[in-house]
């Protein structure tokens, strides 16, 4: 098979000068990150003063972990180690308690994000010649934006066409001659299963390959897929703090995920013990960014479940390969490619004085999309007897919940006293879905 | 004023007889009974020969349950006394939420029940056009 490569230099460097680069790299990241407020009280207390106090890669581990509620802490402003001039674009996630986090890119930073989705695309022997089709959100949400960059950067043609509207995707595709897509392993499924009602036909298309991240899906599913449409499917794998996409992506050879370790630092660890597991054992991932100047984030908690594969990939690529996502080391929903916590859901239960402090979440499956149901008990003292008034409840917790987890759930109202109680969290959650 | 029991029930099996039961161990009796259906819920409402009462019980058994003004409204229980109502509730312009009727004594007197927004205003208009409006008797004939 052949290889192509996007910085060939960076991409198959060899192991020893990789290491070299990710020391100098990690300097200068603590460097940059001591002017942030977080790190500058947090790297003291840990007595790293500057980075002189790196002195090689083991010296990492002197440094704490930083998590999600760490940068829920410094929003808006605690992480930013540049002048706010020098930002030229910011995403925002929504939290778990209604606090969000926000990452801030210099237009260094988006220039390096745009060559580490290129370096993707040209992995999965993409080129410009490709017509691209982003099925992904845009806004906040980085895995529109990330890849549409990235495909502009190669030089591919690309359809900014944003998910959903199904009918219109496949006239696009089959108006333009789509060669690749990047879209969510369900709303794929969900495109095969709708072709022949919509009118079209494989012979329509000219597809060859889809890209597929934002949710797991199994090995079988991506099998299934490449059947069903003829095409080659690549898995891709980001988390918003770490830019997004582009943070590991397969090469041609479909055998784990390439993660650009000249850009992030890479540990697995046992969630509960902190404690580095080193190779092919299955823990959370932790990254450490070397080359971001607006929001440097040191061994960064991403909650994410995988390993590391052994050994170097065909395609000559010394980054090492990580393994589909297997979990999550926290309660956090993938729905429909988006991240809810089940905590944000109660949040908006709670303020609403109408329902009781009990609830349920269901996940089912309707077709190949999730389904998101809140269940709800009506509070009996607030109770008078209108089914306007329930209507309207209902309509308003619907909002309430769309503002919050950015999906709009069906929302049941239930008799007081009806729903199971739980005493830990998670198990409010009834996950039905089968897995893809 | 005539009063409804509306009861928050969900819909599943079993629900409308745990309402009956406690009906019952109440010793109340149902004069009628609809449903307005929304999926997962329904809310039934009653017309009891003890509103109040049944209420109570309802609550107290856990139940959301509340009591609601309504217009009950005797008419003839022959042709064309519904058309008659209807006409008034046209020329008056007052909007109907929610209605159901049944009859009192057969060929002699139904009853109509409405809610509405503005009950006394109705209430004003219907005295003027002539028609009873029935309170308490509504439990108890």
């Amino acid at each position: 098979m052949e290889t192509n490569f996007w910085q060939k230099e960076l991409e198959a460097i060899d192991r020893e000068a990789l290491n070299k680069l990710q020391l100098k790299l990690l300097k200068e990241s603590v460097q940059s990150a001591l002017k942030t407020q977080f790190y500058k009280t947090r790297l003291q207390k840990a007595g790293i003063k500057s980075a002189d106090d790196i002195k090689s890669l083991k010296d990492l581990e002197k440094i704490p972990f930083t998590s999600k509620d760490d940068l829920r802490e410094g929003y808006p402003y605690g992480f930013l180690a540049v002048d706010l001039d020098d930002v030229v674009r910011l995403h925002t996630s929504s939290g778990t308690t209604g606090i969000p986090t926000v990452i801030y890119h210099t237009k260094t930073d988006l220039d390096n994000w745009s060559d580490l989705v290129a370096r993707s695309i040209v992995a999965t022997g993409a080129s410009k010649k490709d017509v691209f089709q982003n099925m992904m959100s845009y806004g906040m949400f980085t895995g529109g934006l990330g890849l549409h960059y990235g495909a502009e950067r190669v030089g591919m043609t690309v359809i900014p066409a944003g998910p959903g509207n199904t009918k219109r995707q496949m006239q696009l595709m089959k108006d333009f001659r789509t060669t690749v897509i990047h879209i969510t392993p369900s709303y794929l499924l969900h495109i095969g299963s709708k072709l022949e009602e919509l009118g079209f036909s494989l012979k329509d298309f000219a597809l060859k390959k889809a890209y597929c991240g934002a949710e797991p899906y199994s090995e079988n599913t991506r099998k299934k897929l490449e059947k069903l449409f003829a095409i080659d499917v690549y898995n891709s794998y980001g988390l918003s703090e770490m830019n997004g996409p582009g943070v590991a992506f397969e090469c041609v050879y479909k055998n784990g995920m390439h993660t650009w370790e000249d850009n992030y630092i890479m540990e697995i660890i046992d969630p509960k013990t902190g404690k580095n597991l080193g190779e092919e054992k299955e823990g959370e991932l932790v990254f450490t960014t070397l080359r971001r100047h607006a929001t440097p984030l040191l061994r960064y908690r991403s909650r994410d479940l995988a390993f590391i594969y052994k050994g170097l990939c065909k395609c000559k690529r010394t980054h090492r390969r990580i393994s589909r996502i297997t979990g999550r080391s926290d309660d956090m929903l993938i729905v429909n490619g988006v991240n809810v916590f089940p905590s944000q859901i109660e949040e908006v239960i709670m303020r609403v004085p109408e329902v009781g402090t009990n609830y349920q979440v269901y996940l089912e499956k309707e077709g190949a999309l999730d389904k998101l149901i809140v269940k709800v008990e009506i509070y009996s003292k607030m109770f008078k007897g209108e089914i306007t008034e329930l209507d309207r409840l209902k309509l308003r917790i619907i909002d309430n919940l769309r503002a919050s987890i950015v999906l709009t759930p069906i929302v049941e109202l239930h008799e007081p006293g009806s729903l199971p109680v739980f005493e830990g969290k998670a198990k409010r959650v009834v996950d039905q879905r089968i897995k893809i | 004023m005539a009063q409804e029991v509306n009861v928050f029930v969900d819909n599943r099996p079993g629900r409308l007889r745990s309402v009956a039961e406690v009906l019952s161990e109440n010793n109340i009796n149902v004069r009628t009974m609809t449903l307005q259906d929304r999926g997962e819920f329904g809310l039934m409402k009653l017309i009891v020969d003890k509103p109040e009462q049944a209420n109570l019980a309802l609550v107290d058994k856990g139940f959301a349950s509340a009591l609601k003004d309504i217009l009950a409204i005797s008419i003839d229980d022959k042709p064309g006394s519904f058309l008659k109502l209807a006409d008034i509730f046209l020329k008056s312009k007052i909007n109907i939420l929610d209605a159901y009727g049944f009859v009192i004594q057969s060929n002699k007197e139904a009853v109509f029940c409405v809610e509405v927004k503005d009950i006394p205003a109705m209430k004003k208009i219907l005295a003027k056009e002539g028609f009873k409006v029935l309170d308490e008797e509504l439990y108890e004939f």
